[in-house]
C-alpha cells in the first residue's frame, strides 16, 4: 500500500486527464488503468465554447482528485491557483506546478520551495513537481510536502527516466514517497522507475496519444505492478564486469594477515 | 521531531543476523546500495568466510568517497569526575582514582601542547558531573581553545538541544556520545547509578544534538558488552534513522573495544581483532559516507594493517587522564591505550602507507 | 452595468445575482468557481451575492491535464 500523509492507495499508478482526444476515451483508460488518483488542471471557463465538466466523468468517490497548477509562472500564481483548486474540488490536495519556462516547462526549483512552504501553512497536502535535484527533493520535504514529483525527463517528451541517477539518491534519501513525473513514455520506464523503488509513477502523454489509450492504460497498469514487485523482492545488483554465478569464496580479496587470531 | 528512534530488542537483531546465508553476502557484496538486511548478512556468521572480499568492497568504496587521505585527532581530557557507576569505565564513581578538572589555564595548557604537536582537531573529553563540570565550563573552556584548533569536538554528558546550541555558538564542532550498548536488558545491569541509567535519553540525544545544528555527531557502542553482530546493526538502524532526520549532518561511527581500566571490569563478550574487522567492513559496505574512527585502544600493528581498508579518522597519542600531556601523569586514565606512538610517528607510518595525514577537516572560522 | 467575466466585458441588469449570472450562462453552479475581484466566492454565497459595476468576475473550472 502506498501512504500519503494517511491516505491510503493500492495502485502506484497515477494518471493525468490531459490530451485525451475526448472524455469518453478518457474515463475508460482511467478504469483500466486501475488508478486511484488522477490529475486536472484548472482553466477560466470558454464561454463561447464551455467544455464538459470533466468532473462528471470521473467517479469521486473511488478516484482521489489532485488537482493542479499548470500554467503557473511564479509562486504567487501558483499559490492563487491552489485556492481556487480547493475551492473548486473540495480537497486540499495538490500537484504543485510552477513553470516559468513555457518552451519546457520545467519546474521553477525556487518559487516551488516557497510556494510549497506557503501551501503548507495554508492547510495543502501538497505534491510538488520538480526537477530531480535530491537537496531540493530534502528542502521541500522539510518545509512540509507531502510527497515529492521528480520529473524523469522534460514533460510529454516520452524519453524515459533520463534522470535515474538523481532520482534513486532522491529515493534513498526521502522520507516522504517519491512519485516520479513526467518524461515516462513507455510502460518500461514506469516498470523502471519502480525497480529503482519509486512509490508510484504519474503518466499522461503517453497514455493519452497511443494509437488505443484503453489498451495502453492497462499495460501501465501491469507495468507498475511489475516493477514494483521485482523492487519488494529485491534485486539482484547488475554491474559493468563479469561476476561470477557461482559461489565467490575464496576469490582473491585483501591481504589480512595482521589480524590477530 | 515528533517520534524518536526505537530500537527493536536484541532477540529480534539476532534473527535477522542469523538468517544471513553465503548466498545472501555474496549479493551483499555486489550490490550499488546496501539495506538493513544486507548490513545483517555481512555482520552473519557465514560472512566471516567472505572478510578478504569484504576488505576488498570497502577498500574500494573508501578510496572513492574519502580519497587517499587519513583524519588524525587527539583526545583532550578535561575531567575525570563521575556520578555514574558504569561497571566497565575506570571513572567510575565507586572507583578510587585521583580526581581531576583542569581549570581553564590548565586545559590551556594541555591544549597548546597538543597544538605543539601538530593537531588541529581536539576531542574534549569529561566524565558526568554536570556540578563540576556543566555546560557554562564546557562553553567557557572552548571559548579559551577555539582559535588554536580548526575543529573542536565534545564527548561529555549528554546535553539539551539548546546546551548544544549554545556549545556551537561558542565554537564546538562535533559531538560524540556512545550508546555504550544498544542491548536494553545489558545496558540496564552495567549502569549501576547515575543519570546514565536512562537510556531513552541517552539514545535520543544524538538527535537533539544534530536538531542543534552540530556539524557532525559522533555514535557508537562499546564491544565487549553484547552480541557485536547486533550491535552492528542496531547501529545501522540508528544511523540511517538519523540520515533521514538530519541530511545536514555528518555522521560517525566508533568501535571502541573494551580494555583494561581500574575497577578490573571483565568484557562480558569476547570481541576479536576479526570480529572488529569485520564489523568495520559492514559498515563501511553499508554506508559509504560515514566517517569510522578507530581509536588508540588498537595496537600499532592492526591500525596500520587497517589504513585505507575503512575507517577514515584515527586518534593519535593519546592520554587518557586529565592533564596527561603535561605531567605525564597516567593516574586517574580511562582505559590504558594500545597504540603509544606520537602524532608524527603515526603520520609517518600514514604517509609511508601512501596516505595523506589530515590534521584538520573543516575551520571552524567559516562555522555559522 | 457592465461587469468582466473571464476578461469579455458584458452587459447585465442592476441587482443580477451570481447564480442568475451562470445560469444565464448555462453553467451549473457546482462545476465551477467563481472570483470575484480576486476574492474567491463560497458556493454557498452565490444565490445572494449581487455583482456590482465593474466587477471582474472569474469562472473557473477543471479541465483535463497532467
Amino acid at each position: 500500500m502506498l501512504t500519503i500523509t494517511n491516505s491510503q492507495f493500492s495502485s502506484r499508478l497515477f494518471v493525468g486527464t490531459g490530451k485525451f482526444s475526448s472524455a469518453a476515451v478518457m474515463k475508460r483508460a482511467i478504469i483500466a488503468s486501475g488508478a486511484q488518483m488522477v490529475t486536472v488542471a484548472l482553466r477560466r471557463v470558454d464561454l463561447e465554447n464551455p467544455e464538459d465538466d470533466i468532473m462528471s466523468h470521473i467517479d469521486i468517490k473511488k478516484i482521489h482528485f489532485l488537482p493542479n497548477t499548470s500554467g503557473a509562472r511564479n509562486a504567487t500564481e501558483a499559490i492563487r491557483l491552489a485556492h481556487l483548486a480547493r475551492a473548486a474540488s473540495g480537497t486540499p490536495w495538490l500537484k504543485l506546478e510552477v513553470t516559468p519556462d513555457p518552451r519546457t516547462l520545467l519546474p521553477d526549483p525556487v518559487d516551488t520551495l516557497k510556494a510549497t512552504e506557503q501551501l503548507v501553512k495554508d492547510g495543502f497536502i501538497v505534491l510538488p513537481y520538480m526537477n530531480a535535484d535530491p537537496i531540493l527533493a530534502l528542502r521541500l520535504q522539510d518545509v512540509g510536502a507531502a510527497a515529492v514529483m521528480p520529473l524523469g525527463s522534460p514533460i510529454g517528451t516520452n524519453q524515459g527516466i533520463q534522470t535515474a541517477l538523481q532520482v534513486a539518491i532522491i529515493i534513498e534519501q526521502a522520507r516522504v514517497p517519491v512519485v516520479v513525473d513526467a518524461g515516462i513514455g513507455a510502460p518500461s520506464h514506469a516498470s523502471q522507475a519502480m525497480e529503482m523503488g519509486a512509490d508510484a509513477v504519474l503518466v499522461n502523454t503517453a497514455i493519452a496519444i497511443a494509437d488505443d489509450p484503453v489498451r495502453m492504460a492497462g499495460a501501465f497498469k501491469q507495468a507498475v505492478e511489475a516493477g514494483r514487485e521485482a523492487f519488494e523482492a529485491g534485486l539482484g545488483a547488475s554491474s559493468t564486469t563479469a561476476r561470477p554465478s557461482s559461489p565467490e569464496r575464496g576469490r582473491i580479496g585483501e591481504q589480512l594477515d595482521f589480524i590477530d587470531g | 521531531m515528533s517520534s524518536g528512534f526505537k530500537i527493536s530488542n536484541f532477540t529480534e537483531l539476532r534473527a535477522q543476523i542469523l538468517s544471513g546465508t553465503a548466498n545472501r553476502v555474496s549479493a551483499a557484496l555486489n550490490k550499488q546500495t546496501c539495506s538493513l538486511d544486507d548490513l545483517a548478512a555481512l555482520l552473519s556468521l557465514p560472512a566471516e568466510d567472505y572478510l578478504p572480499q569484504m576488505a576488498a568492497r570497502s577498500r574500494e568504496i573508501t578510496a572513492m568517497r574519502f580519497g587517499r587521505t587519513t583524519q588524525i585527532f587527539a583526545p583532550l581530557y578535561l575531567s575525570n569526575f563521575c556520578v555514574n557507576r558504569c561497571a566497565y569505565c575506570g571513572f567510575a564513581a565507586d572507583n578510587n582514582i585521583p580526581r581531576k578538572k583542569l581549570s581553564l589555564n590548565q586545559a590551556e595548557q594541555e591544549a597548546e601542547i597538543l597544538k605543539q604537536r601538530g593537531f588541529n582537531h581536539v576531542l574534549l573529553v569529561t566524565g558526568e558531573a554536570p556540578a563540576r563540570a556543566g555546560v557554562d565550563y564546557l562553553e567557557a573552556v572552548v571559548r579559551r581553545l577555539k582559535n588554536r584548533f580548526a575543529a573542536i569536538s565534545i564527548e561529555v554528558q549528554p546535553l539539551e538541544e539548546n546546551e548544544y546550541g549554545r556549545l556551537f555558538a561558542a565554537g564546538v564542532t562535533a559531538v560524540a556520545v556512545y550508546q555504550e550498548t544498544y542491548d536494553r536488558e545489558i545496558y540496564k545491569k552495567i549502569h549501576l547509578a547515575g543519570k546514565k541509567c536512562d537510556y531513552d535519553y541517552r539514545i535520543a540525544t544524538p538527535a537533539r544534538a544534530a536538531a542543534a545544528g552540530m556539524r557532525e555527531i559522533g555514535i557508537g557502542a562499546l564491544l565487549g558488552l553484547a552480541d557485536w553482530r547486533c550491535e552492528g546493526l542496531a547501529i545501522g538502524m540508528h544511523l540511517s534513522w538519523l540520515r533521514k532526520r538530519f541530511w545536514k549532518t555528518n555522521f560517525t561511527v566508533s568501535f571502541p573495544r573494551l580494555r583494561p581500566a581500574a575497577g578490573s571490569f571483565e568484557p562480558l563478550v569476547n570481541v576479536t581483532e576479526k570480529n572488529l574487522t569485520q564489523l568495520i567492513f559492514a559498515l563501511r559496505i553499508f554506508d559509504p559516507d560515514v566517517g569510522l574512527v578507530l581509536s588508540t585502544r588498537e595496537e600499532a600493528r592492526y591500525r596500520d594493517g587497517m589504513l585505507g581498508l575503512g575507517p577514515t579518522r584515527y586518534s593519535a597519542g593519546s592520554c587518557t587522564a586529565p592533564g596527561g600531556y603535561s605531567s605525564n601523569e597516567h593516574d586517574g586514565e580511562q582505559f590504558s591505550v594500545g597504540d603509544h606512538r606520537t602524532i608524527d610517528e603515526v603520520c609517518a607510518t600514514v604517509s609511508e602507507k601512501g596516505f595523506d595525514p589530515v590534521r584538520k577537516d573543516w575551520d571552524r572560522e567559516f562555522q555559522k | 452595468m457592465q461587469i468582466f467575466c473571464n476578461g469579455r466585458q458584458q452587459d447585465i441588469d442592476e441587482g443580477v445575482t451570481l447564480s442568475q449570472l451562470l445560469v444565464g450562462l448555462e453553467l451549473p453552479a457546482d462545476t465551477v468557481v467563481a472570483e470575484i475581484n480576486k476574492k474567491i466566492i463560497d458556493r454557498d454565497q452565490y444565490e445572494t451575492l449581487k455583482l456590482n459595476q465593474g466587477d471582474q468576475v472569474e469562472l473557473i473550472r477543471f479541465v483535463g491535464g497532467g
